[in-house]
């Protein structure tokens, strides 16, 4: 036998250490650039505990920067997984996170905490939770009441949140036509995927984001076999329910808690797992820690991007997501088709 | 009696239809058994059941022993494997990958494959002459290749009974051949029991065992291809003309349906069966 199977234990490894350590570079890419204008050098220094540690350069990269890049990568990563899991569940390649009514739910809730006249945090914060939670729930209760014996299938789970997503941006349409116009940019921005307002104490969501990735790692074999159909993966020993249904709960949460923070940041979500998935093959054992690093160090880019193009002020990281990730995704495709 | 399953009294109801009606039968260690009849008779409905992936309203089948439904997913999958009708290639894994997720049952919690998992998805790669295969995606190779390739992943899952739904459906005669010649070999090596739903009621004859012949979801007869291919018995299940003699290799019985403008001519030479 000369067949090499290049085994999966090495592919992950690869995978994990070169993304690792792009994520890494890209990150202190981003810490070092800013209207203040530290160089990489300087940064280092505050890094090691060298120099000034109250120094406004210090303050600069401990309380804004580092949050910031910290922020950009965790809600990078989580998007991307969150589509990565939701193509597969739905078995459907225009699946994105945000498909089972997360955006219109999340959105609803920012905008009324907005009009409420509320904080970005705690209070927004919360209010999109809610509303993301809220309309996932009805979304898969729905999906599990309908369609006889077959419980959450994907076409009512698909069809569910297409609906709600659509009654929900009836609802935003309205609130936006009742505002008053200094309310509406602040709406726009959030709708649009805004990292801005980012905070230090606002880090702890990491506590509840990481447990859902390494949920969804040890649940990446039987979400292959998954892709091959649900009766299949049954017959083959894949308890498909408790599966599917972990896979809902837990990537539901995890995008309900970034999109809370970060707003509707698009196209992460929709392209990294197919860029992925043309560079490194279909097994989910090595596109979950790919679509975590791979999305992360993309949002950290875009949004280092989103601070340093405009010559005054930032504009929304989500304009510069699509910008980039959708002629780049053509591009591979072209490539891919040999 | 050294049956490796039994089904008893099966029924399955379908908004107050009956698909499967009181449906009993035991299938041998070793047995190639074959599931006939037409379109509807619940011949999938009944496969399903056996691979425990539909549940019964009444009735139970036993396998070695044990109540199917007393069985969990995975110990199910390490002694039935499954053949499906459809596969699908949407999210297309490369052939061998594809041949190694029948290790699943047997994996650990983490799902790594080890040494010993490489070689046997080898072995059954080698078994099923797809090893030039091993790299090319699901959606580049043919129809005859991927069947033999989900066959292989049925072996790589090392079951004691493997379940066919229709395998030679859209094959050509040289395919079908070789994937009725693989599985007959893999239950002669390994004494495997293989259970095949099949229209082809030629094949099911030169290669079963036995037959079971359903129709609208009640047993019509269960027994050698000799007892279960008789005019009548097709003429009732399939309500169409059948010829049956014996086939020239002069083993086992043939089967010929009459196309309506044979049927005036026909109908001396069916006297003569």
């Amino acid at each position: 036998m000369k067949t090499e199977y290049s085994s999966v234990s090495t592919k992950i490894t690869l995978v994990t250490l070169l993304l690792g350590m792009l994520l890494l570079v890209l990150g202190i890419l981003a810490i070092s650039t800013g209207s203040t204008g530290s160089n990489i050098a300087e940064i280092l220094d505050i890094f090691i505990g060298k120099g000034d540690t109250d120094s406004i350069g210090a303050t600069i990269v401990w309380q804004i920067r580092l949050p910031r890049v910290i922020m950009a990568a965790t809600v990078g990563g989580t998007l991307a997984l969150g589509g990565l899991v939701f193509q597969a569940l739905l078995r459907n390649p225009l699946a994105e996170p945000y498909i089972l009514g997360i955006s219109g739910g999340s959105a609803i809730g920012a905008i009324l905490g907005m009009l409420l006249g509320l904080a970005h945090f705690p209070g927004v914060t919360i209010f999109a939770f809610g509303g993301s939670i809220a309309v996932l729930s009805v979304v898969i209760l729905l999906a599990s009441r309908t369609m006889g014996n077959v419980a959450l299938s994907k076409d009512s789970l698909l069809l569910g949140g297409v609906m709600m997503n659509a009654f929900c941006a009836a609802i935003i349409m309205f609130l936006i036509s009742m505002v008053r116009t200094f309310q509406v940019q602040h709406i726009l921005f959030w709708l649009m995927g805004d990292l801005s307002l980012i905070k230090s104490s606002q880090l702890p969501i990491l506590l509840i984001v990481i447990p859902c990735f390494i949920a969804i790692f040890i649940l990446a074999r039987p979400m292959n076999l998954l892709l091959l159909g649900r009766e299949t993966a049954a017959a083959m020993g894949i308890n498909v329910r408790a599966v599917i249904m972990v896979l809902l709960i837990v990537t539901s949460l995890m995008v309900s808690v970034v999109v809370s923070f970060s707003g509707l940041i698009g196209f992460v979500g929709l392209v990294i797992p197919h860029i992925f998935r043309l560079i490194v093959g279909p097994d989910h054992r090595v596109l979950v820690p790919a679509c975590i690093l791979g999305g992360a160090s993309y949002l950290v880019l875009c949004d280092l991007l989103a601070r340093v193009l405009p010559s005054s002020g930032e504009m929304p990281v989500g304009i510069i997501t699509a910008l980039i990730g959708a002629p780049l995704f053509i591009f591979l495709l072209l490539r891919n088709k040999r | 009696m050294n049956a490796i399953l039994d089904i008893r009294n099966i029924c399955l109801q379908y908004e107050g239809n009956f698909i499967l009606d009181t449906i009993s039968c035991q299938v041998e260690k070793g047995e190639f058994f074959v599931i006939i009849g037409p379109n509807g008779a619940g011949k999938t409905s009944l496969l399903k059941i056996i691979a425990g992936l539909e549940k019964t309203d009444n009735g139970s089948v036993v396998c070695k022993g044990k109540k199917l439904v007393d069985y969990n997913r995975r110990e199910l999958s390490q002694v039935i494997a499954m053949v499906p009708q459809h596969v699908d290639t949407n999210f297309p894994f490369t052939v061998a990958e594809t041949v190694l997720m029948g290790r699943t049952p047997h994996l650990g919690l983490l799902g790594l494959e080890s040494r010993n998992d490489y070689l046997l998805a080898e072995t059954a790669m080698q078994f099923t002459d797809i090893v030039h295969l091993a790299d090319r995606r699901l959606d580049q190779i043919s129809g005859g290749e991927l069947q033999r390739v989900i066959i292989a992943r049925a072996i790589c899952q090392q079951p004691e009974i493997v379940l066919l739904d229709e395998p030679t459906a859209a094959l050509d005669p040289a395919h079908q051949l070789k994937v009725m010649d693989l599985m007959e070999k893999f239950r002669q090596e390994q004494d495997t029991t293989i259970i095949m739903v099949s229209h082809d009621l030629n094949l099911a004859s030169l290669y079963g065992d036995r037959l079971l012949l359903l129709k609208e979801g009640r047993v019509m007869k269960t027994g050698t291809p000799a007892e279960v291919l008789s005019v009548e018995l097709l003429r009732e299940s399939y309500g169409c003309e059948m010829l049956v003699d014996e086939n020239p290799l002069g083993k086992g019985t043939r089967v010929t349906p009459v196309p309506s403008k044979f049927l005036e001519t026909s109908k001396t030479d069916d006297q003569k069966v």
